[in-house]
């Protein structure tokens, strides 16, 4: 008798996913629209934080949110990566409609918000590897994120309780970049940074974009954002008040 | 699963080997406890070693309550629970390893308040397989309940106030289950010391269960 041995199927890792996913991303979303947003609601406790969104975005664009504090530039970067359910409308994200999963799109999602997601009394090395780990990439690939956003080594073995609110800023981005998304989703990403910084994430910003990824950030620093986005989209109310992207400069409500 | 909860008890126990709140804040309190209790009875050695079952367990239910405070409170800094809603761990795996973090930290202080009893309560152990079955089922127990009732109080707005009235009255069975299994250990009981110890494990397999069945939802709520 011949015995064959079968490996168990086993649950793929979110880096596998990822990477599987690289490929329907390359392929599919050249077809259709990174994010899809139809009259996006999102609610606030009862308040329509978002009252009716209409947006697409397409792979590799950089776009820049623009609008008073209290638009909801906030709570639709919040939408596009799965955090807040959609009340009405139809929204959709690397091809995943949110109504129905709001989960599998997560692993995809680069989020830095005025928070860092950093635990204070773990070094900088331990947080980026931590959530490189949880993300299913190689704990090694930490020290390559943390050259990118170019944090000194003396830092990295630094808690990031110890660190200034600008180290906290790129030990933060680090932790997003390491787990590779493919949407980026930046809400003032300029903020408690020096020019220096600035001026790195300006950087990966465009690196970002010209590998493919998608960039959506909100952002009050006008004059370096403008330069660096390839669409502005300005929100107030809750709507999409003008959109660089439509001929007439106002929003595109193509079905 | 057991891959996130590996990363995630990993990552817990690492912050509190940093932090060092359970040693710094809760062994003292431990010790704190045991000698009021030890004033508070007159120094009585007699009536303390009959006591002891139920002192001891009362003493970890409170070390539980401070170290799922804290446990919990981290999760919810700067940030942190948006970056776990996307950091791609099963909900389930954060639980386990939450849970697991839990229980290792409480047996630690389980062994420190096991020498205290004996040296100022003047106990002497016995029936060490009985005891060793209780504190680990009971601990699993405690640990699975805190784990599950950490987010929920750590969502709610009087968070620090609220978690000991919602998880006391739910670990009341562990209380009496492990007080009357270490008194059968200790030769004070009336016996049925397994069955106790039993029930104890049937206790932390359904707040485990539950746990992972209901976490996912817990962590998108709060």
């Amino acid at each position: 008798m011949v015995t064959v041995a079968v490996a168990a199927p086993r649950a793929a890792t979110p880096g596998e996913i990822a990477q599987s996913h690289e490929w329907s991303v390359a392929f599919g979303l050249l077809m259709s629209p990174v994010v899809h947003l139809r009259a996006a609601v999102a609610l606030l406790g009862r308040f329509p934080a978002l009252a009716g969104v209409d947006l697409d975005v397409d792979a590799g664009e950089i776009v820049l949110l623009r609008g008073p504090n209290g638009a909801g530039k906030t709570t639709l970067l919040r939408l596009c990566a799965g955090l807040i359910p959609p009340a009405r409308g139809h929204v959709e994200v690397l091809g995943v409609d949110l109504s129905v999963d709001r989960k599998a799109i997560r692993p995809l999602i680069g989020l830095m918000g005025h928070t860092t997601g950093l635990y204070d009394d773990l070094t900088v090395m331990e947080n980026v590897q931590f959530w490189a780990r949880a993300a299913g990439v190689d704990a090694a690939d930490a020290t390559a994120a943390l050259d990118r956003v170019e944090l000194a080594e003396r830092v990295r073995s630094l808690t990031v309780e110890r660190l200034s609110a600008g180290q906290r800023r790129r030990a933060s981005l680090a932790a997003m970049l390491v787990r590779r998304p493919r949407l980026w989703l930046l809400d003032e990403p300029h903020a408690g940074l020096d020019a220096q910084a600035r001026d790195l994430v300006d950087g990966l910003i465009g690196e970002a974009a010209r590998v493919g990824a998608t960039v959506i950030f909100a952002s009050h620093e006008l004059d370096r954002a403008e330069a660096v986005a390839s669409r502005r989209v300005t929100i107030d109310g809750g709507t999409v008040v003008q959109d660089s992207s439509s001929p007439t400069g106002a929003p595109d409500r193509a079905p | 699963m057991l891959r996130d909860a590996r990363i995630v008890a990993g990552k817990d126990l690492r912050l509190e080997a940093r932090s060092r709140v359970a040693v710094n804040q809760v062994l003292p309190f431990v010790l704190a406890v045991v000698l009021l209790f030890g004033f508070a009875l007159d120094a009585d050695t007699a009536l303390l070693r009959r006591a002891t079952s139920g002192l001891f367990w009362v003493t970890v239910l409170f070390s539980a309550v401070i170290i799922v405070q804290r446990s919990f409170a981290i999760e919810r800094h700067d940030g942190i629970n948006d970056a776990l809603r996307l950091s791609g761990l099963s909900a389930g795996g954060i639980f386990l390893g939450k849970a697991a973090s839990l229980f290792c930290q409480l047996v630690i202080i389980e062994l420190v308040l096991g020498l205290c009893v004996i040296v100022f309560y003047d106990v002497t152990p016995s029936g060490a397989g009985l005891l060793i079955v209780t504190t680990l089922a009971a601990t699993l127990g405690i640990a699975a309940a805190g784990s599950l009732y950490g987010p929920l109080a750590a969502g709610l707005r009087n968070r620090d106030t609220l978690l000991p009235l919602l998880l006391l009255p739910v670990l009341a069975p562990v209380l009496l289950a492990a007080s009357r299994a270490f008194e059968t250990a200790l030769g004070r009981g009336v016996g049925g010391g397994w069955q106790w110890a039993a029930m104890l494990g049937i206790f932390a397999v359904v707040y485990l269960t539950l746990g992972v069945a209901v976490w996912g939802p817990l962590l998108e709520e709060t």
